[in-house]
């Protein structure tokens, strides 16, 4: 079959050509109905993630207010101290920066690398608005203001600042600083906070998750198996938790889980406690962890259920009739039948609370923080923008690591959510 | 049958979801080794229960069922060794086509090597072997079809039992299934007990029928007699087309009774399931059965009657006539040139033989 003559629509155009128009016009059709979303998703969802990224490298300050110091520093090196030369050209730049604004701006930033290096710096300002005396040299004035510029280790935090952007906000969200070598070394034992909070973060959410499957795979279970009628009130109570206000339900949780409330009265009351021993179940990471299970079950619940409702019963029916036990047949057929929902919940619940911020706040007191609440912290409280933006970008490259993961193991395509 | 022979004998079984309403109702069935029986019946008229029953999935309210000598009421369905098709093949979507057929092998503790043996016999005796890898959900409804036959079958069970295996494929695959399961049957001689809602599908496979209607056997037959022989009203009526025309028994006479009609006719009929004289009946009679043209003294009963409709058919011609005060007695005509061909309108004798209308009950 060699014929080639091209079938001709009435129009002249080859069909060939005419379908080829057709599926160009439904593939703009398409694309046309998706781009509101992809534009709201771009304006509240990929630029802010992107903002957040670099602001979590960026180092504007330093090199705008004190560039001339900053090159001088270049050429030194500890542990003897800079030259006076660099004295003076850091006490003119500070004194411009002050014009500007810039000096407090800087005295943070250099404040984030050394803790407590703030005041050294405003006092220096403040010096230098004064003037100095006559025939002190600006070495004498420094050390005057604040012994700490006799060290060579603020110098070489300030040696540190140079660059446009900066790894700093990483160091520190991973619990690393530079001595004053400018070597990369870890942050003394007793203020190192974020790698133990994010594995303690991994910890948690991988507890919850367990819990979560836990409890809702005999709820979804039973809800498959049910008569509609039935399945339907109990997936009622199932997603009652979707519908309650979260604070309603952290109330909740706090009568029913302090040590004056309900749950530990009953155990008081039944002689299982005595009324000194009543333990505390919230306000610490027991609560959180009974609080993010209780709200993200229906996460789990929901893909399970789904995936569940489409085994039929005759598979099982099949296998047992084949010869396998009942529980043999469970195995064999059914759980494997649910892996994909299972996956799809575990993610699900997992990622979500990684992330979560508002349950923990409220009932995870002290000892029972996630690391998106020190995310928090930098953002509204110490307003250190960058450290925040770092803790989160690592939270998010973390979860897309563990996306990447569960792809080589299970498979996106067997992520099964309803 | 000798019931002590039966491969499957149902005795007194009684079947009650709710504990008011009998689904099934005193069934009594023997099946013979080798045979392939089918329950027919419309739909909602217990054959799946009962095939449950068989195999194990719901538990009978009242009497025994046996396999062989020995009762199965107390044995597990994972220890009947039966095996079963279902209506939607119920293949096991994350195995490959191999490793559905090696399932009842392993499970039973079969080695490896044992296993592939089996199961390729099994895939040729399907013609399926170049698919063994694939996935189920990649074959067509056929080749699935075709693979949960195989299935059922590889552990070499003493029965197999399947509930409207054909139901999900389109009418030309269906036919062609029938024949293969059909042949398979006849090559290996395992017992099958078939349920289908489908008569030419049942007359077409089975050794006997068991007809099911409202939890009850109407009637368990071969196909020709169940054809030819209908028992009773509903039978008839279920198994192929049939005209039927009320009437009361008038007299009778050895086989033969006299039955009138509501409109005063006397037909002459076979007494095959009729009360005393007086007694209501149902005379069901095959359209093909209908002669035209017909002359009284030559045939047992000749009527006038008014052609109202003809539809062709290709190979008949259905013919919807007035007779007997009824409007829609239907005679079907064969299409061939050496008969003749009515007229919408025209008025003809139709006449039959006694022996060809039954008398039935009421
Ligand atoms: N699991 C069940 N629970 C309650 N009633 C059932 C169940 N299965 C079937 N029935 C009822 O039993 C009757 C017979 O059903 P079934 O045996 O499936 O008929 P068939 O297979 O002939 O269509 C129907 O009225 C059906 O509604
Ligand atoms: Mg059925």
């Amino acid at each position: 079959m060699a014929d080639s003559t091209p079938i001709l629509g009435d129009d002249g155009l080859t069909l060939k050509a005419k379908l080829r128009q057709a599926e160009r016009r439904n593939k703009l059709k398409t694309f046309g109905l998706t781009v509101p979303l992809l534009a709201f998703i771009l304006v509240t969802f990929v630029f802010p993630i992107l903002l957040m990224i670099a602001r979590s490298v960026d180092n504007p300050v330093p090199v705008r207010a004190i560039p001339q110091t900053l090159e001088a520093l270049q050429s030194w090196t500890p542990p003897t101290l800079p030259a006076e030369a660099t004295y003076r050209l850091f006490a003119e730049e500070l004194l411009a920066a002050d014009e500007t604004g810039d000096l407090g701006r800087l005295a943070s930033r250099l404040n984030y690398d050394l803790p407590g290096s703030r005041s050294a710096l405003t006092r220096l300002g403040r010096a230098l608005r004064r003037g100095a005396e006559d025939g002190q040299s600006y070495r004498a004035l420094f050390e005057e203001v604040d012994p700490r510029w006799s060290e060579p280790e603020i110098w070489a935090g300030l040696k540190a600042l140079d660059g446009r952007l900066t790894g700093a906000y990483y160091l520190a969200a991973t619990d690393r600083t530079r001595d004053v070598d400018g070597d990369i070394v870890l942050q003394p034992e007793n203020t190192r906070i974020y790698i133990g909070l994010y594995l303690k973060t991994l910890w948690v959410s991988l507890l919850v998750t367990l819990f979560c499957v836990l409890l809702a795979y005999p709820i979804a279970y039973q809800l498959a198996t049910l008569p509609t009628g039935r399945a339907n009130l109990l997936m009622i109570l199932v997603l009652l938790p979707f519908w309650t206000s979260l604070l309603v339900r952290t109330t909740a949780w706090i009568v029913l889980l302090q040590s004056q409330g309900v749950l530990n009265d009953i155990l008081v009351a039944l002689g299982i406690l005595d009324d000194e021993g009543r333990v505390q179940l919230i306000y610490n990471m027991t609560g959180t962890i009974v609080a993010l299970t209780h709200i993200l079950l229906p996460f789990m619940v929901l893909p399970l259920y789904s995936v569940m409702k489409t085994i039929p019963p005759n598979y099982r029916r099949a296998a047992i009739s084949m010869g396998a036990t009942p529980s043999r047949a469970w195995i064999d057929v059914f759980f494997p039948l649910t892996i994909p929902g299972l996956g799809a919940g575990s993610v699900l619940v997992f990622i979500l609370c990684i992330g979560y911020y508002i349950t923990p706040a409220l009932v995870g007191g002290r000892t029972g923080q996630l690391i998106s609440s020190e995310i928090a912290y930098h953002m509204q409280s110490s307003l250190n923008w960058g450290l925040a933006a770092a803790l989160g970008t690592i939270l998010l490259v973390g979860v897309l690591a563990l996306y990447w993961i569960y792809d080589r193991l299970v498979g996106i395509d067997n992520l099964k959510m309803g | 049958m000798d019931a002590t022979q039966a491969a499957v004998r149902f005795e007194g079984v009684q079947k009650s979801y709710d504990g008011e309403t009998l689904v099934v109702k005193d069934l009594n069935l023997s099946i013979a080794k080798g045979e392939f029986v089918t329950m027919l019946g419309p739909s909602g008229s217990g054959k799946t229960t009962c095939l449950m029953m068989l195999a194990g999935f719901e538990t009978a309210t009242r009497g025994e069922i046996y396999i062989g000598q020995r009762s199965i009421n107390r044995v597990p369905p994972h220890k009947r060794n039966i095996g079963m098709v279902f209506q939607n093949y119920a293949l096991f979507p994350h195995m490959s086509v191999a490793e559905n057929l090696a399932y009842p092998l392993k499970v039973r503790g079969i080695d490896k090597a044992e296993r592939e043996t089996r199961v390729l016999r099994a895939l040729d005796m399907v013609q399926l072997a170049p698919f063994a890898n694939r996935r189920p959900g990649m074959l067509s409804g056929g080749q699935q079809q075709r693979v949960a036959v195989a299935r059922a079958l590889v552990f070499d069970p003493d029965i197999v039992l399947m509930d409207e295996p054909l139901g999900a494929l389109d009418k030309q695959l269906r036919e062609q299934m029938q024949y293969e399961i059909k042949h398979i049957h006849e090559r290996i001689g395992v017992t099958v007990v078939y349920v289908t809602h489908d008569q030419s599908e049942a007359l077409t496979m089975s050794n006997r029928i068991a007809v099911f209607n409202d939890g009850v056997i109407q009637q368990l037959a071969p196909p020709t007699e169940l054809y030819e022989r209908p028992s009773n009203a509903f039978v008839a009526h279920f198994i192929g087309e049939n005209n039927r025309l009320d009437g009361i028994v008038r007299s009778r006479d050895g086989d033969i009774c006299q039955v009138e009609l509501g409109d005063g006719s006397m037909v002459r009929s076979l007494a095959v399931n009729i009360g005393g004289v007086g007694s209501r009946t149902t005379l069901s009679l095959r359209p093909e059965r209908v002669t035209v043209h017909a002359k009284a003294g030559e045939i047992d009963n000749v009527f006038a009657g008014k052609v109202e409709e003809l539809i062709y058919l290709g190979d008949h011609i259905r013919t919807r006539v007035s007779l007997c005060g009824q409007d829609d007695f239907i005679v079907k005509l064969p299409n061939s040139d050496r008969h003749a061909m009515l007229e919408p309108g025209a008025n003809v004798h139709f006449g039959w033989n006694a022996g060809d209308c039954r008398a039935l009950d009421g």
